[in-house]
């Protein structure tokens, strides 16, 4: 462990649990000739529960960032820790939710949101109770015993949250979680993560490319250049919360909506990059 | 409903009753046709025989009519070395395709898994495919040392192949994705197998299964061309160099229907043990 990262886990106690940090970070996907550089040169600190927006266009690298500090994906470069630990694998105190489609299909949506207790050992009776507490409070009591296959898009990804959320994370990583969703669905879903997150407060790290879904969430936005990815801007958002849609209209919420859209702007002939997953292979 | 359509982590109700089965029984006039098949096969069968057709390149000089093999299965079925042919058949048939089914799924996920494994098991496997049971009758005799053992190898040989290819089918079907959600959620490498690769694998390994009871049945007559006595190959056998012509039709049919009957049982098992398929409509 290098001295920064010591000194960082020195002044962390569990009240403060959550902070990202990562030092010059790159990560390199592909073999031999065919390799490129997805991300490059990422200094970050974020700090506990903190809720974090990665704004960027598609192929940015920013679910490739997610993959490293869910440790799906390693850097090629630079260091990123969670508490000042060095991040060397997945662990379940780094919940990550994909786009969809990660539900076990064999398994009901009790025993997928309990996936998480049986690895530790839990006992079946135990393990269903906190499960069933946890799909209560995602609004599926009734589903408990369906399959995922039996669930609408919106339904499953409120599994898959819960799913995250049973092991009690320091750091909730999404990935465009609501990305397949309808609009409609999507809002709601929106309101329901947020209402969540004042129960379990972890560092929220949210991937996405809809600018209103990202000022609507996030405490601070970071948006991202196309690739080789590096953080163009840091923005912070303090509109307090609780917050309600009528934010949209509000006249520093468009400010920044502009910032970003100029940001953003790519030129016309731009062909978009294919889009990559948090596990580094095309999603 | 539509008012708490917006309104966070409202509980969403299931609809009453699950999703409706399609009907099993197709309708009449498509079982009247298949029912019209069957009995234009048996016609043309019973006119071909009865009338000693001489077409050159087949004969049906020496072939029974139906009437006259239906007449040998009933006798046959009075006969008292019926259970003693079927039991022994069954025994083997039985003995072959479970040891297949173990050893066909360990080596599926062991090539499924691992690189290594793969470079190592499946050259040979893919010069040992192709051998027909036949080709194996001599190397089995003087192999083992019980003719039981034998013969239940022969069925052995014919089961495992399906069992094999269609778990390593299943096991690279399991998507990587669920891998990773595993591995957040806390799994280890033995856990990935059992609670992801294995469940995800079963739906091929039914399908496998099933085929492979088919194939064991298919190598039967082969494999009791050794057998001092009892079996329905052996009976099939026994009749054609006994010169008891309706019997080989009869021990045909009997091997048919059973091969049929126990792919059958395999299925409903299969269905048995993967509730989920079909629930919700998909996959």
């Amino acid at each position: 462990m290098s001295a920064g990262a010591a000194r960082i886990q020195a002044g962390t106690d569990r009240s403060e649990a959550g902070h990202v940090a990562i030092r010059d970070g790159a990560i390199r996907l592909g073999q031999g000739t065919a390799a490129f550089d997805v991300v490059e040169a990422i200094s970050l600190d974020i700090p506990g529960r903190q809720f974090v927006c990665i704004l960027g266009p598609s192929g940015c690298g920013k679910s490739t960032l997610l993959g490293a500090v869910a440790g799906h994906l390693a850097l090629s470069r630079g260091s990123v820790s969670l508490d000042g630990r060095a991040i060397a694998g997945p662990h379940p105190d780094r919940g990550i939710v994909f786009q969809q489609h990660t539900l076990f299909p064999w398994l009901s949506v009790t025993d997928n949101v309990a996936f998480g207790l049986k690895m530790k050992g839990v006992g079946r009776r135990e393990r269903r109770e906190r499960a069933r507490a946890l799909l209560a409070q995602v609004g599926l009591s009734d589903f408990a015993g369906r399959y995922p296959a039996e669930l609408s898009g919106g339904m499953q990804q409120r599994v898959e949250i819960a799913r995250a959320l049973i092991n009690r994370p320091r750091i909730l990583l999404m990935d465009e979680p609501f990305g397949a969703l309808d609009a409609q669905t999507r809002l709601t879903m929106q309101e329901l993560l947020l209402d969540i997150w004042t129960r379990h407060r972890t560092t929220i790290l949210f991937v996405t490319h809809d600018i209103d879904e990202a000022l609507f969430l996030a405490d601070r936005l970071l948006v991202m250049t196309p690739r080789p990815g590096r953080i163009l801007d840091d923005i912070p958002l303090d509109f307090g919360r609780p917050r309600d849609r009528g934010l949209i209209t509000d006249p520093r919420f468009t400010a920044i909506k502009q910032r970003c859209l100029a940001l953003l702007h790519s030129d016309p002939g731009h062909v978009p990059l294919a889009r990559l997953s948090p596990i580094g292979v095309p999603a | 409903m539509s008012a708490s359509v917006i309104e966070t982590g409202a509980p969403i109700r299931a609809p009453r009753g699950r999703a409706v089965r399609l009907p099993r029984t197709l309708p009449l006039g498509r079982l009247a046709l298949r029912g019209l098949a069957l009995g234009l096969s048996l016609l043309a069968w019973h006119v071909a025989a009865r009338y000693r057709l001489d077409l050159g390149l087949v004969t049906f000089r020496n072939v029974p009519t139906p009437a006259a093999a239906a007449q040998a299965a009933w006798a046959l079925l009075h006969a008292p070395a019926l259970p003693t042919h079927l039991g022994a058949s069954l025994a083997r048939v039985l003995s072959g395709f479970l040891a297949a089914l173990v050893v066909g799924v360990a080596l599926g996920l062991a090539i499924g898994r691992s690189r290594s494994a793969r470079d190592l098991l499946w050259p040979p496997l893919e010069v040992l495919r192709p051998i027909p049971a036949v080709a194996w009758i001599p190397l089995a005799i003087l192999m083992f040392p019980s003719s039981e053992v034998s013969m239940a190898f022969i069925t052995f040989t014919g089961a495992l192949f399906p069992i094999l290819l269609n778990t390593v089918h299943g096991v690279e079907s399991v998507h990587p994705r669920l891998v990773a959600a595993a591995r957040s959620l806390g799994a280890g490498d033995a856990a990935i197998l059992r609670e992801v690769i294995l469940p995800g694998a079963t739906p091929s390994i039914v399908t496998g299964a099933a085929i492979g009871m088919g194939t064991a049945w298919f190598c039967l007559v082969t494999a009791e061309m050794i057998s001092g006595q009892y079996g329905i190959g052996y009976f099939t056998w026994e009749s054609y160099t006994l010169q008891n012509y309706d019997d080989i039709v009869v021990g045909m049919l009997l091997i048919g229907v059973l091969g049929m009957g126990s792919s059958l049982i395999v299925r409903w098992l299969g269905a048995r043990a993967t509730p989920w398929i079909g629930a919700g409509g998909q996959r």
